[in-house]
């Protein structure tokens, strides 16, 4: 039986999470990363996909963050995030706002730079909404 | 004097009075427990927030590339002041206080040749401050349709906040609001937004542990990535607190209310006992002096 730890997921509006967990996935800006029991101190921002938490049971529950960092330190995993809703509430119409929202940035952007941010958001938004339709 | 029927007629409104402000009393009571609880889910992500940032801003203090969300644009001669208040009234003191304190502030940075700028949310700041700051209002931001305030609005004033300061509008930034202390008591707020200030938290005393972190992307693009993310946090605590504090305000200023028209039915009522009771005694006397005539 794995090790648990501390996991807390937050959003501003309510703690969604708070117990004790034995593996979680987090979609970092970098590349996804699982923390387990006793991960090294670490900080990461967060790209908008699903966070995959394993409970002391085994099942995983998924839940769609944005937005946000994850901070690894010694008490646990905390992930702050803007907006996170567990995968069974989202609404596919939520997503497609989100990814036509995403899109108008796009269009809206003016500079090079911020261009490429908001079509990275967008990629990844229409990443998710694949996840989700798989599943 | 009034006559019986005028008295009826004014203890019947009284009454209906009554019973109104005693309503609102209880509607605002239900609310304030609502806000109260929006208040606290909202509270364990600002402070993780504060002092994950706290923690970064320690090892950028005073460097020369450090965001210029944290280090200001070198001057201070143009001030945003952000007022939030409530968007409805019959709250007591409430909107006139934040008013005040915002109304205060900005005279006297007009005094020291300072520009102001004032960006309102809510129509009851407004309404106070147009008259004698009205030319300095920006924008006024109205959140009358939105029930139950959501990350989402705060995030929007965040974010006109934010490409104000890209374009170089502002200097300094502040935002008031009004602290939720207790149902009898909220604290008017002035909190300064931008540049951003952080309290040397623990993160101050173990600096060792700063040292051992791992950071992806490095250090300096996750605070260029929270910072702006933090103002609309603020924001948003800023508007539950204001949200809270409204409601019990508005308990209070009501609960006062349906006091002061319970006294006021008590006076009415003995009013009209005496009036009603010399009347009678008249008549008895027209009668019984009649009967001597006789």
């Amino acid at each position: 039986m794995a090790e648990l730890f501390q996991f807390e997921l937050v959003s501003p509006e309510r703690q969604l999470l708070s117990e004790q967990v034995a593996e979680v996935v987090v979609p970092g800006t970098e590349g996804e990363f699982g923390v387990l029991k006793n991960h090294s101190p670490f900080m990461s921002t967060i790209k908008p996909g699903i966070l995959k938490v394993r409970k002391d049971g085994g099942a995983w529950d998924e839940y769609f963050v944005r937005g946000g960092f994850a901070d690894v330190a010694q008490g646990g995993l905390t992930v702050l995030a803007e907006q996170a809703i567990p995968v069974t509430e989202i609404k596919k119409e939520q997503l497609d706002q989100a990814i036509q929202n995403a899109e108008e940035d796009v269009a809206d952007a003016k500079d090079d730079d911020t261009k490429q941010k908001a079509e990275m958001t967008v990629s990844q938004l229409k990443d998710v909404a694949e996840a989700l339709k798989a599943a | 004097m009034p006559s019986l029927k005028d008295l009826r007629n004014r203890i019947a409104s009284v009454k209906a009075t009554q019973k109104i402000t005693k309503a609102m009393q209880m509607v605002a009571a239900a609310k304030l427990r609502r806000a109260q609880e929006a208040a606290e889910a909202a509270r364990p992500y600002a402070e993780r927030m504060e002092s994950v940032l706290a923690n970064l801003a320690v090892a950028f203090e005073g460097r020369d590339d450090a965001p210029k969300l944290m280090s200001g644009t070198g001057n201070d001669q143009v001030h945003l002041l952000v007022v939030a208040t409530a968007e409805r009234g019959l709250c007591g003191g409430f909107n006139t206080n934040i008013a005040k304190l915002a109304r205060e502030k900005a005279k006297s940075l007009i005094a020291q040749g300072k520009t102001v700028k004032i960006l309102c949310v809510g129509k009851k700041g407004f309404d106070a401050i147009k008259r004698d700051l009205g030319q300095h209002v920006i924008e006024t931001i109205e959140l009358r349709g939105v029930k139950n305030v959501g990350f989402s609005n705060a995030d929007e004033i965040g974010r006109k906040i934010l490409s104000l300061y890209e374009n170089e509008e502002f200097d300094v930034c502040t935002l008031f609001y009004a602290t939720f202390q207790s149902v009898i008591s909220q604290v008017p707020t002035a909190q300064q937004l931008i540049p951003a200030h952080f309290e040397a938290s623990e993160g101050t005393s173990g600096e060792g542990a700063s040292s051992v972190y791992e950071y992806e992307p490095d250090e300096a693009e996750i605070l260029a990535d929270l910072l702006p993310r933090n103002i609309s946090v603020q924001v948003f605590r800023a508007l539950l607190e204001n949200a809270a504090s409204e409601q019990g305000a508005r308990m209070s200023a009501m609960d006062n209310a349906t006091r002061n028209a319970g006294d006021m039915i008590d006076k009415l009522t003995i009013n009209y006992n005496r009036q009603r009771q010399a009347q009678i005694t008249t008549e008895l006397i027209e009668i019984i002096s009649g009967a001597e005539a006789l």
